[in-house]
């Protein structure tokens, strides 16, 4: 049995304070489970959200030691505990109360982005044939869990607030899904550039870092979208190619 | 502290993190600015570039200059008298450019030059933030054409390595085959670059990424794999190929003056 120190930040509404709290924990515990330990012996009034301890949900978002990470998928052993571990909610979005954060901005940006919109079927039964490789580059973003902790550290949303302008690297990865389907046929790029802000990425890879499903976010989603961006917006020659393939 | 204060941007530099995020940020500061500086002083050299069968990758392809490798002889007449003049001036903005605009090297120095975030969840400079959607940086979306270069530049970089297998004796001046560390090292500068170039962003996108049935890929799907796979370790062909290249520079160099003797290996 060891013993740590912890601040977690705690208030509601404009006001907000760490409060110290020192608690035991045993070999194996994640820091969740240090939390519901504070929960139980401590501070019954604790609002943290959770859900499935399993990085699975993506509810336990928080910042550890300054950190994005996912509190049930942080071991205790991880951590460096000789000085207070620093437990705050996810600084990208408004704060509601102690460790609990109001993330339904990512929901309604979901809304707006356009569906999937299939070719028609390829056989008469109603179905589609694909090539497996086809169908693999997309399964890396559908491990996806939302647990927003990639909007968290991208500085565009955490630092210069540009919510309105800028979707984020979650979307990101979700448009990527849908445009590199190999049976979608709809086209995100003109919104991608707009509304959905893509030139704003400058490409700091902090995105991929904390993704806790270990998702190639930039590499895999961000980067070959802005691509195919240039590809319909910034390249002449190909904008001159496609001048003379439509005649 | 109200919480409303605590929600706003950290000041530049704070953070609650506990490790040394800075210094992956500083480590690139120095190394490129060390880059950048060597790059420039071996360019403005305009001497020891050449030595034997070997030609510094700072000055291929020699478009014009003194060396035997020149395509078109030494320094045009319509150069201006008030210019300085070096091989390297024609082309070094090719690979410079190429490395400017990659995906790689841009997220590494907006952290290290411009703190722009100066480490991933560290608080910033600067309140206003424009990215890459409007002029300066919009101009980032050029790297495809630095590409097309860049893989030119390879192709020319090779026929140096074969090149350098081919010594001409200075008393007999009989040519023959042979390999020196010389050209070990030449042939490796081609191997690191063409591992960086071959690897690109742009290139994976053009290999196939940019469309959405990858078993109909432009080089097929094992072509777009085998980038991807370059892809996946960008980052360390881009620094791998960056020290390469320098090192290659002295050692022609310092052979060049003398300093060190280039040893026959066959």
């Amino acid at each position: 049995m060891s013993s740590a120190t912890f601040q977690l930040w705690r208030g509601s509404g404009a006001d907000g304070k760490y409060t110290t709290y020192t608690t035991d924990y045993q070999e194996g515990m994640v820091v969740l489970d240090v939390i519901h330990k504070i929960q139980a012996e401590q501070a019954p009034n604790l609002a943290v959200r959770w859900n499935c301890k399993a990085g699975k949900c993506g509810s336990c978002s928080a910042e550890i030691n300054g950190k994005p990470r996912l509190m049930c998928m942080t071991r205790m052993n991880e951590i460096p505990v000789e000085s207070p571990v620093t437990i705050e909610p996810m600084r990208a979005f408004p704060w509601i109360r102690d460790l609990v954060t109001d993330v339904s901005w990512n929901y309604r940006v979901k809304k707006q982005i356009k569906k999937f919109k299939p070719r028609p079927p390829d056989n008469p039964d109603g179905t589609w044939s694909m090539s497996q490789e086809d169908v693999d580059r997309v399964q890396e973003f559908r491990k996806c869990i939302e647990c927003f902790l990639c909007q968290d550290v991208c500085h565009v949303l955490r630092e210069h607030n540009l919510h309105e302008e800028f979707v984020g690297p979650r979307f990101f990865v979700y448009v990527a899904a849908l445009e590199m389907h190999p049976l979608d046929t709809e086209n995100r790029l003109e919104e991608l550039v707009t509304a959905k802000g893509i030139g704003y990425c400058n490409i700091t890879k902090c995105c991929t870092k904390v993704c806790p499903e270990n998702i190639t976010i930039t590499d895999n989603a961000i980067i070959p979208l802005k691509e195919r961006v240039v590809d319909e917006y910034y390249d002449p020659l190909k904008r001159l190619f496609r001048m003379f393939r439509s005649k | 502290m109200s919480r409303a204060e605590a929600m706003k941007p950290r000041g530049f530099g704070q953070t609650q993190r506990r490790d040394l995020w800075w210094v992956e940020p500083l480590a690139i500061l120095l190394g490129l600015s060390g880059y950048i500086v060597y790059a420039t002083w071996a360019a403005f050299q305009g001497q020891f570039y050449h030595w034997g069968p070997y030609l510094s990758p700072f000055y291929s392809p020699e478009i014009f200059g003194d060396s035997p490798h020149s395509w078109f002889g030494p320094k045009p007449a319509w150069w201006p008298a008030w210019l300085l003049f070096s091989p390297a001036f024609l082309i070094l903005w090719a690979p410079g450019g190429f490395r400017f605009t990659c995906y790689y090297y841009r997220g590494s120095y907006y952290k290290a030059f411009w703190a722009d975030p100066p480490g991933c969840a560290v608080g910033e400079p600067r309140k206003s933030y424009w990215g890459e959607r409007s002029f300066p940086l919009i101009i980032q979306n050029i790297h495809r054409y630095f590409l097309y270069v860049a893989v030119i530049f390879i192709f020319f970089l090779a026929i140096d390595v074969w090149k350098a297998l081919w010594f001409t004796d200075v008393q007999t001046g009989v040519t023959s085959f042979g390999i020196g560390v010389g050209t070990l090292v030449l042939a490796l500068n081609v191997i690191m670059l063409g591992g960086y170039t071959f690897g690109c962003h742009s290139m994976r996108h053009f290999s196939g990424g940019g469309k959405d049935q990858l078993s109909k890929a432009t080089f097929g799907l094992k072509g777009y794999n085998c980038v991807s796979c370059l892809n996946r370790n960008h980052m360390r062909w881009a620094w791998g190929s960056l020290f390469w290249v320098a090192f290659t520079d002295v050692y022609v160099r310092l052979v060049a003056m003398g300093i060190w003797t280039d040893w026959r290996i066959f």
